[in-house]
């Protein structure tokens, strides 16, 4: 059962400056109604101050936000419907686990006066506000099963409780849009899994519009519709999951998403085509001859052979179902990781030699720039 | 600490008694100290009030609660005791609401926040004894500079510290001067103490104007703060003693007589140990009365 609250969100060109550093360098990104982004890339990206703009919490230099088509840019943060959920929570800590989440709806609908004690009872209607405020409050705790803590304070919850309790602050008041900002960062590996999918679920049921903030990718590809991945306060890529990570449109996206990380390989663009050290590859590029050029392979892309890239193996991880393999290739000189069915790397021992082999068609091919090029098989002509 | 008791030492003693002697003799130094160098004194001072010991006198007598009775009777002792109350209850919350107000000024503004904070202690630093001679020149009733700005509104001059009906009020300002640096520094530090991020979270939760804020998260998050501010300052104002030696001494006709002022002149001026300690276990009763209050009743309040 979807909500009506879903809206598009747009945003134009946003651009800050703290001092001289620029933050953000002119962001722009759509949300469809009642999707769940993920804002996805390393510390000091800019993510959270894009959140922070889109909330109301920073003003920017630059650009504008719309939120079903209505600008908000000029709107103070109290005024644009936006709910939010904080890293640390920001739970009021002398409040109850109710009186938490009552907060958003109180100083919404009652008057100055109705939330003073005593003098409130003058107020006509006064009790039916808050009766229906006390209901609203107790449907949400049942939806998060924090119906049975209502009466204890934030200092006596659990990091998980805690989190729920600001999910459900937030989702009190059916607000236009969700902003998340990295809220599972402080719970532990094993509760992050389970709090995973119940945002997820959460989201799926309110269909309100989701931005999340993350800088764990698997967060970002396991929970999102779609994800864009900042870095350096430019939005580098915006895609599913899938996209991003099969055809990644820079090697920082690519070295960025994907554990274990993606293999680098350099490769020069000669005359007769491209080279990873002696081997001429069946690959070609627009490229400039004597341009040094980078070859992507993900850890799955490589496989056992008797032949290809030499390779000496450096070490094992055994994953279960798999294995990591770290190996040294002989030329070029480069470490590299393969991820292996587990029948295919038992007989490996540290020490041994072996060939690598990969599907060329495959690989992923960076300027200089660090864009993406497309590599074009050997047998097709060049301007095909 | 009863953890690190507990532990087994490196000398073999029996478990039992000799467990127990242990912690008694590895204790004993400390609690020789806390006894000699602050129970003593205070139980000493407690057994003099049972006395009519004169500093010099050969000899005392166990009057027992006779210098009680006669506190009860004492003209001087009830006026200091009804100042000090007025005092501590004029003093106190105006330098808690302004100090308060004015650590809400300083923090909420951009810049100067460090330079604000030291003019505000600066009172509090100085030395209150010389800082009276200035208020003793301000105050002057003729060549004072306050008494020369109400002449030009018009008002007659006030004989602020010789009158008995305005000195009260005279060492009540004084008090607030005194205090406000005290309380706006601690309160600036509880204020800093406050996430950001509830702010944040209170404008997103619809709270819109300052007021609302504060009262959402900046008074209930200085709850612990504004508990110690006012013990604090509730003590320093009983305490008041040096503004009243420095400029009225007790004066005029006992009107500024204070519960520390009377205790010295009768101790120091006119040797009365005996009695001057018993003025000095109501002070320390009144002190305890207010500790008791704060941990018993406001703690469990304040505290999330």
């Amino acid at each position: 059962m979807r909500s009506e609250t879903g809206r598009a969100i747009l945003i134009e060109g946003i651009e800050k400056s703290f001092g001289k550093t620029s933050i953000l360098k002119g962001v722009s990104l759509e949300l469809r109604e009642g999707e769940f982004l993920s804002l996805v890339g390393p510390s000091g990206c800019g993510k959270t101050t894009l959140l922070r703009i889109i909330a109301g919490l920073e003003s920017a230099d630059a650009g504008r936000v719309r939120i079903g088509g209505r600008d908000i840019t000029q709107l103070r943060a109290a005024d644009r419907d936006i709910a939010m959920v904080f890293q640390n929570y920001a739970l009021y800590p002398h409040l109850t686990v109710a009186q938490n989440l009552a907060v958003p709806l109180v100083m919404r609908r009652l008057t100055a006066m109705e939330r003073v004690p005593l003098l409130r009872h003058l107020v006509p209607g006064h009790a039916a506000r808050r009766a229906a405020i006390t209901a609203e409050v107790r449907e949400a705790a049942e939806m998060l099963r924090l119906g049975h803590l209502l009466a204890r304070r934030p200092a006596e919850l659990s990091g998980g409780q805690r989190q729920r309790v600001a999910l459900g602050r937030a989702l009190v008041r059916h607000p236009s849009a969700f902003l998340m900002d990295e809220p599972l960062s402080n719970l532990d590996a094993e509760l992050r899994a389970g709090t995973r999918r119940e945002i997820v679920e959460l989201h799926r049921r309110a269909g309100v519009t989701t931005i999340y903030v993350t800088h764990d990718q698997v967060e970002a590809m396991t929970m999102s519709d779609r994800v864009a991945v900042m870095m350096e306060g430019e939005l580098l890529q915006l895609g599913t999951p899938r996209e991003v990570y099969e055809n990644p449109v820079d090697l920082r996206v690519a070295g960025f998403l994907g554990s274990p990380r993606i293999n680098i390989l350099p490769v020069m663009a000669a005359p007769d085509g491209l080279r990873l050290g002696a081997l001429l590859l069946p690959l070609r590029a627009q490229a400039a001859p004597g341009a040094a050029l980078s070859l992507g392979l993900r850890p799955e892309a490589l496989h056992l052979a008797h032949e290809g890239l030499a390779a000496t193996v450096e070490h094992l991880e055994f994953l279960g179902a798999e294995v990591l393999l770290h190996a040294r290739l002989h030329a070029p000189e480069a470490r590299v990781t393969a991820r292996l069915p587990l029948a295919a790397a038992a007989p490996l021992r540290l020490g041994d030699a072996i060939h690598l082999r990969t599907e060329w068609r495959d690989a992923m091919l960076f300027g200089e720039d660090g864009k993406r090029l497309r590599g074009i098989p050997a047998e097709q002509r060049l301007d095909a | 600490m009863r953890d690190a008791i507990a532990m087994p030492s490196p000398i073999r003693v029996s478990r039992g008694i000799g467990e127990a002697a242990a912690a008694w003799v590895l204790c004993a130094p400390a609690m020789i100290a806390l006894f000699l160098l602050l129970l003593g004194p205070t139980a000493a001072l407690l057994v003099l009030s049972f006395s009519d010991w004169e500093l010099g006198a050969p000899e005392l007598a166990w009057i027992g609660l006779g210098n009680y009775e006669e506190l009860t009777t004492d003209p001087v002792f009830r006026i200091a005791l009804r100042n000090t109350i007025l005092y501590v209850g004029v003093v106190m919350p105006l330098s808690i609401g302004l100090g308060l107000g004015v650590a809400l000024l300083v923090e909420g503004g951009a810049r100067l926040r460090a330079t604000f904070r030291a003019i505000y202690f600066l009172p509090v630093v100085s030395l209150l004894v010389a800082m009276a001679t200035a208020w003793q020149y301000l105050l002057h009733p003729t060549i004072g500079p306050v008494n020369r700005l109400l002449g030009m509104v018009g008002v007659a001059p006030i004989n602020w510290l010789g009158s008995s009906d305005w000195v009260m009020v005279s060492l009540c300002m004084i008090g607030v001067w005194e205090n406000l640096g005290f309380v706006v520094v601690l309160f600036m530090a509880g204020l800093t103490a406050i996430p950001r991020e509830l702010y944040a979270a209170a404008e997103l939760d619809g709270a819109r104007s300052a007021m609302d804020r504060f009262r959402l998260v900046t008074w209930p998050l200085l709850g612990p703060t504004t508990l110690f501010v006012v013990t604090i300052t509730a003590i320093r104002c009983l305490r008041v003693f040096d503004t009243v030696q420095a400029l009225t001494r007790g004066g005029p006709n006992n009107a500024s007589q204070m519960l520390l002022y009377v205790m010295y002149q009768e101790g120091f001026s006119y040797f009365r140990i005996g009695y001057s300690a018993a003025i000095t276990v109501v002070f320390l009763a009144i002190v305890l009365l207010l500790m008791l209050v704060q941990t018993r009743i406001l703690e469990r309040r304040v505290h999330y």
